[in-house]
């Protein structure tokens, strides 16, 4: 039972930094934009909190800080820096109307580089004399879990031991499952998705739902590299630890045929894929890396067995991929 | 009617095709253009004049023999896998899988050594590894390809996946044959007998690697703007429909393409594994599968262009990993350098693609 439960909290905890990526990235692609960037922008959400607390702890010293400030900082960076790659996406994809793929691709090496290059500079850069990137004291306050979880047995682990990132993870999810289905924005912004010829004649501006969407699909996304560091690597940086999680995001995608909701559900699957090694007794490190194949293999089967069946409903945004010229309907 | 119109003050045009000095003209300001914002972000960091930070960069590729040589082999293997992916591109389909079908490419010849190393005459064994990294390389680009063509499955999501799969079964044989015994590092495969390993000529390790690519941009110019098959890639890149009505099976071609464009990739993991590293890990490629999709494209699928374009990107990252060691910074600059000269050039293209008008306003409101 322990094990049980153990193995599932681990497996939630895996999960978040998914559920956040691929919740942007279901957003952004919902107003027809892939953005293949989702990797470099986590990163860059991760660094930029990274940075934020770091200054933050080294001004006041790790011991002083202060809980809201310790978290609103790093929050607003996080925010901030995937703000940033998002509208630099946008700008080049949406104005200016280049290749989604290659935006995409050339954003995530950007970003990735942007975040190794301050993890592995920022002691140097910002003059302090400290041997690595170590921030506890804000990891503490990240962490700060619920005063009643301990007393209520398995169900409070299994259910109330996160922290406050990893809730908002769900109901970010779930908000923005609502939107898309439920209100007129979430209609106009599908419209976009499909067909933006048509979205543009009944009124919709496009542009502006498109930056929006991607713009705030980033902000969630690099949210998930946030929780990675915060949460998950307890204030510690190191490069390319977050590994492939972008991608796995970006596979999640798919998985959950663009449905939020189902990410959340999806997410924990996947999480639990990525360390059920772990829980397979007499198992050799090789197979390990077999084992850590699964999500991969499981997003192809989906991918392949939606398009066989051909449900409308279970298909990609129409006009993924393509940018939207008004002079060319 | 009183409710006044609200008129943007410009709006955009196609162009009906740039001259061709022109376009370069756009991209060389671009280029130069993401050379200053870099400067500023270099001085920034360092403090120090840029022209001088700029210095260290050309140093850092043709200062002596051995770098430029070094430089030259990472043009060819960023070149080759751009080329690669070029046919499949032209045809829109959006093959973004290269560093997977590189990757199997690789582990097919990394295979091939291990258990045919001492099996095999020497000749024999590359002509082996040559054919298998070849068939590993299609192999891997056509299974998406199938389904595309047949259920219409989407295949950058597709290929994406395939990367990651073949990573992961790399991953298991560098653990299964790990030298020493489970550090999951392979080591120098064949370090004493040096089996299928491609020869050295006149003593210089690269300059077959570089041969072999010369070939393929011969060879894959050649395709895509001489041969049947090359009109048929460009016709469906164009349409589909335009390709079906004049009867060439799209499906066809989507698979056949995708077949060479794997082949081509699987080639460089080939050179990458006997003919440079001697070595297999899951990032033998480095990320050159995704870097070649933004050569290919900024080259407009020329593979003249892409020669160009490669070396550019090789040199700059070379420089800017030069310039982070002497200056005490993480290797990742060059990432970040990258990244900016890509963002401009590939924000220059809609400078050719449209022009800007001013909105000439008119008497009377209306245009």
């Amino acid at each position: 039972m322990n094990t049980v439960i153990a193995f599932l909290t681990r497996a939630i905890v895996q999960a978040i930094p998914l559920l956040f990526g691929s919740t942007g990235e279901i957003l952004t692609e919902k107003s027809g934009h892939l953005n293949l960037g989702i990797p470099g922008i986590m990163y860059v959400g991760g660094i930029s909190g990274v940075i934020g607390s770091f200054l933050y702890e080294q001004s006041v010293g790790p011991e002083n800080i202060q809980y809201l400030p310790a978290v609103l900082i790093p929050l607003c960076c996080c925010l901030l820096g995937s703000l940033c790659m998002g509208l630099i996406y946008s700008f080049l994809t949406v104005t200016l109307r280049a290749n989604q793929n290659v935006t995409g691709l050339a954003l995530t090496t950007f970003g990735t580089g942007f975040g190794n290059f301050f993890g592995g500079s920022l002691i140097k850069i910002s003059g302090n004399d400290v041997p690595s990137i170590t921030l506890t004291a804000t990891s503490n306050m990240f962490c700060k879990k619920l005063p009643f979880a301990a007393s209520l047995g398995p169900v409070g682990r299994l259910f109330f031991s996160y922290s406050f990132l990893a809730y908002a993870a769900v109901v970010i999810a779930l908000v923005t499952s609502w939107i898309l289905t439920g209100t007129r924005i979430g209609l106009n912004l599908r419209a976009v998705g499909e067909n933006p010829a048509t979205a543009d004649a009944a009124g919709i501006n496009v542009s502006r739902y498109k930056y929006a969407a991607t713009c705030i699909g980033s902000m969630i996304a690099g949210l998930g590299g946030l929780f990675y560091v915060m949460d998950y690597a307890a204030g510690v940086w190191s490069n390319n630890a977050f590994g492939d999680r972008g991608w796995l995001a970006v596979a999640l995608v798919i998985f959950s045929i663009w449905r939020p909701n189902v990410a959340i559900l999806g997410s924990f699957l996947f999480g639990g894929l990525f360390i059920v090694h772990n829980y397979i007794p007499n198992l050799g490190v090789a197979t390990q890396e077999l084992i850590k194949m699964t999500p991969y293999v499981v997003t192809i089967i989906v991918l392949i067995f939606t398009s066989v069946r051909k449900r409308r409903e279970d298909q990609p945004p129409a006009s993924l991929g393509l940018s939207y010229f008004r002079e060319e309907r | 009617m009183n409710k006044s119109v609200r008129e943007p003050l410009f709006h955009l045009v196609k162009r009906d095709g740039l001259v061709w000095w022109k376009s370069w003209i756009v991209r060389l300001v671009a280029v130069v253009l993401s050379l200053l914002v870099s400067g500023i972000l270099i001085f920034a960091l360092t403090g120090e004049n840029p022209i001088n930070v700029y210095i260290t960069m050309f140093k850092a590729g043709f200062a002596t023999r051995r770098r430029f040589w070094a430089l030259l082999q990472n043009v060819a293997m960023l070149l080759c896998v751009a080329l690669a992916v070029t046919p499949a591109f032209k045809m829109r389909f959006w093959n973004i899988g290269a560093e997977g079908q590189a990757l199997v490419g690789g582990l097919a010849t990394a295979f091939c050594m291990v258990y045919f190393g001492d099996k095999l005459p020497s000749g024999l064994l590359l002509l082996v590894i040559f054919l298998s990294s070849m068939l590993a390389g299609a192999l891997w680009a056509v299974i998406p390809a199938i389904f595309k063509a047949t259920y219409g499955t989407n295949e950058t999501l597709f290929t994406l996946m395939m990367n990651y799969v073949a990573a992961q079964i790399v991953s298991y044989f560098t653990y299964v044959h790990s030298n020493p015994k489970g550090s999951g590092q392979m080591g120098v495969i064949n370090k004493a007998t040096q089996a299928g390993w491609l020869p050295k000529i006149e003593g210089n390790n690269y300059l077959l690697n570089i041969l072999i690519v010369l070939v393929i941009t011969v060879f894959v110019y050649v395709y895509l703007s001489k041969t049947k098959h090359g009109y048929e890639i460009s016709v469906v890149g164009q349409s589909e429909n335009t390709a079906r009505y004049i009867g060439i099976d799209v499906s066809k071609v989507i698979i056949r393409t995708l077949l060479i464009s794997g082949a081509l990739c699987g080639i460089c993991g080939f050179l990458l594994v006997s003919g440079t590293d001697h070595t297999l890990t899951r990032d033998t490629i480095a990320g050159r599968g995704f870097t070649a999709i933004i050569v290919s494209w900024m080259a407009k699928f020329n593979p003249i262009y892409m020669v160009v374009v490669s070396f550019l990107i090789c040199f700059l990252q070379k420089g800017a990993v030069d310039i982070a060691s002497t200056y005490g910074f993480n290797d990742a600059l060059a990432e970040i350098i990258t990244g900016i000269i890509i963002f401009f050039i590939i924000g220059s293209e809609f400078f050719i693609g449209y022009k800007i008008r001013l909105t000439h306003h008119t008497k009377g409101g209306k245009n």
